[in-house]
């Protein structure tokens, strides 16, 4: 089945080792003169400028996930699915406000990640632990589900086996490539192949949203055979407009994952690697353009529609897998070898965010478990070491999820990722604006968040005679309202940790309850690059060699 | 898209009283493109369509050039002088 393919294996394999090679001679590029020192494997040094934070960050941000999951949703439940188009427009200008003073902070104090910041902000290594364990937790799946992404590529190109072992054999090397590189280029191999994936990607979608509306007779055509099918199905939450019960649905969402994404600790990476605060504010206004690119690939789930598309099987008898769709389109509407550069551009997109992630969770390890609990006097070139492995343990992780588990389940844990990394938001992001909260009201909150979170996901049936986490719409009428409507249960269970997080400093405070002390200033969320009152913070211990400025 | 000469190397800024300013009022404006996407009575129609696009689609296209002007002006009037 796979000689059928052969033109698409070739330039997919060609173009995947193309990137490997990049990735391992990216460690000296805009190399520094010791590798040895976690802001040099972790960040990059710190030193990105405006091209490769766009880059970078765009890179991170939309995965190889993105790029088949979206489509399949719109696929399968039409307008409900183009949530992701607001999303991406809502979260730049948050970011743009946010996340520089973020840069600011972890710039004068050498943070490394959102943990270290809640560790100086309150004072509470317990916090500091609970959002560093949330990060890690939120962060795995959803490395596994790049893998899934390249599967839904590799099951297309007929690469599949019987046994479980060879079915995904192409997984496992394809990974510990990654992991390879990973280990000796870190951020700069993510970095340096991030150029090639969205070369690849803008070039397969100008061609895609040209030429297929052109063969499938045109956008009014694609809509209206999206239309007919919604018409034709009988669930009531399809369609190519909104109903009233997935209206609040749709807000709270866009608005839920816009928040939650900043949050994650991969994204981050990429924004406190960049050399100065220009270098954020301009690329928020300039990574909209991927947003574009977006809502034009969340589109190819209309033209797999109007073009025919019946998705592959999935792995359970009777089931299929709506993530085929984007590469069985490619499949049938293009010549080989542009299929070929296609899936590849899927293949490599979710290199880049693979990469990013687990150096982002390896970190969180590093820094908030490893020195803060098991070795305090660890040495920067101790740190860069266990960083450099954790990462690979972070992927074995993520192989391991899609190879001995459903991969279904993992796209459920990756729903789960979404509402808990939600309930860092008062600690990390509140937390740069104020230090009103208690840190043991805090902790309260999180925990509140976390279980409410759960309690509903549980409830929250699915398709194919699913009872629990089939998704993250939570019906109204659970809380005893009586009304059909949904809403996302993240952005319900961080307004409850909210709630907590208000009452409990109130109740602490009266209660005059001990609090930790506060590690930064108001003047430390403005400082820029070239800040001459840096913190002395891991950067001096290294001595000779390491340079006190992390510009350039 | 970021200019190309910011990204050859740039002179750091000597000044150590330097400081970025965050509270500007044209921060403000940002709140547009986080709250006009959010508003689906907005959007959520079929006609009038362009280029064969529903509403509920071109519209939210539409939207991205509204947070890229937003931002953009906003960059540009906060940024620090010289």
């Amino acid at each position: 089945m796979w000689r059928d393919n052969l033109t698409e294996i070739i330039i997919f394999t060609f173009l995947f080792l193309l990137v490997s090679a990049m990735g391992f001679v990216a460690a000296r590029w805009r190399a520094p003169k010791d590798m040895a020192h976690l802001d040099e494997w972790g960040l990059g040094g710190r030193s990105f400028g405006g091209w490769i934070t766009w880059f970078l960050v765009g890179g991170d941000l939309y995965t190889a996930y993105t790029f088949v999951a979206v489509p399949a949703l719109l696929f399968g439940a039409g307008a409900a699915g183009f949530f992701a188009v607001p999303y991406t427009i809502i979260v730049y200008p948050i970011v743009f406000l946010v996340l520089v003073r973020l840069w600011s902070v972890s710039h004068r104090h050498g943070f490394v990640t959102p943990a270290d910041f809640v560790r100086t902000r309150f004072g509470s290594p317990t916090m500091a632990l609970l959002v560093a364990i949330t990060g890690i937790a939120a962060t795995m799946p959803y490395i596994a589900l790049q893998l899934v992404g390249i599967e839904a590529v590799l099951k297309t190109m007929g690469v599949t086996g019987e046994s479980t072992i060879a079915r995904h054999l192409p997984i496992i090397i394809a990974f510990a490539i990654l992991a390879a590189y990973t280990y000796q280029s870190g951020l700069r191999a993510p970095a340096l192949i991030a150029f090639v994936k969205d070369s690849l990607i803008y070039i397969v979608i100008l061609v895609t949203v040209i030429y297929l509306p052109y063969k499938l007779g045109g956008w009014g055509k694609i809509f209206d055979a999206a239309d007919a099918k919604f018409q034709a199905s009988p669930a009531p939450g399809d369609g190519i407009l909104l109903n009233a019960n997935n209206q609040w649905q749709y807000i709270t969402l866009a608005l839920g994952s816009a928040l939650a994404l900043f949050l994650y600790p991969h994204s981050l990476t990429g924004v406190l690697a960049s050399r100065n605060r220009d270098v954020i504010r301009r690329n928020m206004s300039a990574l909209p353009a991927y947003t574009l690119l977006l809502g034009l690939i969340a589109l190819l789930g209309y033209m797999a529609i109007a073009a025919g598309v019946t998705p592959l099987p999935g792995a359970k008898e009777g089931s299929v897998d709506n993530n085929t769709i984007v590469p069985l389109l490619f499949d049938q509407q293009f010549p080989g070898w542009f299929a070929g550069i296609a899936f590849a551009a899927i293949g490599i997109g979710a290199l880049v965010p693979a990469a990013i992630m687990s150096i982002a969770a390896a970190n969180l390890f590093t820094r908030n478990i490893y020195k803060e609990y098991l070795r305090r006097d660890a040495s920067p070139a101790q740190e860069a070491n266990v960083s450099k492995i954790a990462s690979l343990v972070v992927k074995v992780g993520a192989v391991g999820c899609i190879v001995f588990l459903d991969p279904q389940f993992s796209i459920d844990l990756q729903l789960i990722g979404g509402v808990i990394i939600l309930q860092t938001l008062p600690a990390v992001a509140l937390g740069l604006y104020t230090r009103w909260f208690h840190r043991g009201a805090l902790i309260a909150g999180w925990i509140a968040g976390m279980g409410l979170g759960m309690w509903m996901l549980y409830q929250i049936p699915g398709a194919n005679g699913r009872q629990h986490f089939g998704g993250s719409a939570f019906s109204l009428g659970e809380f005893g309202f009586d009304t059909t409507r949904t809403v996302y249960v993240g952005f319900v269970a961080v307004l409850v940790n909210l709630l907590v997080a208000v009452l409990g400093t109130l109740i602490l405070r009266a209660a005059k309850v001990t609090d930790g002390t506060d590690g930064t200033t108001a003047d430390d969320y403005h400082a820029d690059a070239g800040d001459p009152r840096l913190v002395p913070a891991a950067r001096t211990e290294t001595g000779a060699g390491a340079a006190p400025e992390p510009v350039a | 898209m970021p200019s190309r000469r910011h990204e050859q190397e740039q002179p750091v800024p000597a000044n150590p009283r330097a400081r970025a300013k965050d509270s500007s009022p044209w921060n403000w404006l940002l709140f547009v493109p986080i709250v006009v996407p959010l508003i689906t009575p907005l959007f959520n129609w079929d006609a009038p369509r362009l280029w064969g696009f529903p509403t509920f689609y071109w519209l939210q296209l539409a939207f991205i050039v509204l947070g890229v002007s937003t931002t953009t002006v906003v960059y540009q009037m906060t940024k620090r002088q010289g």
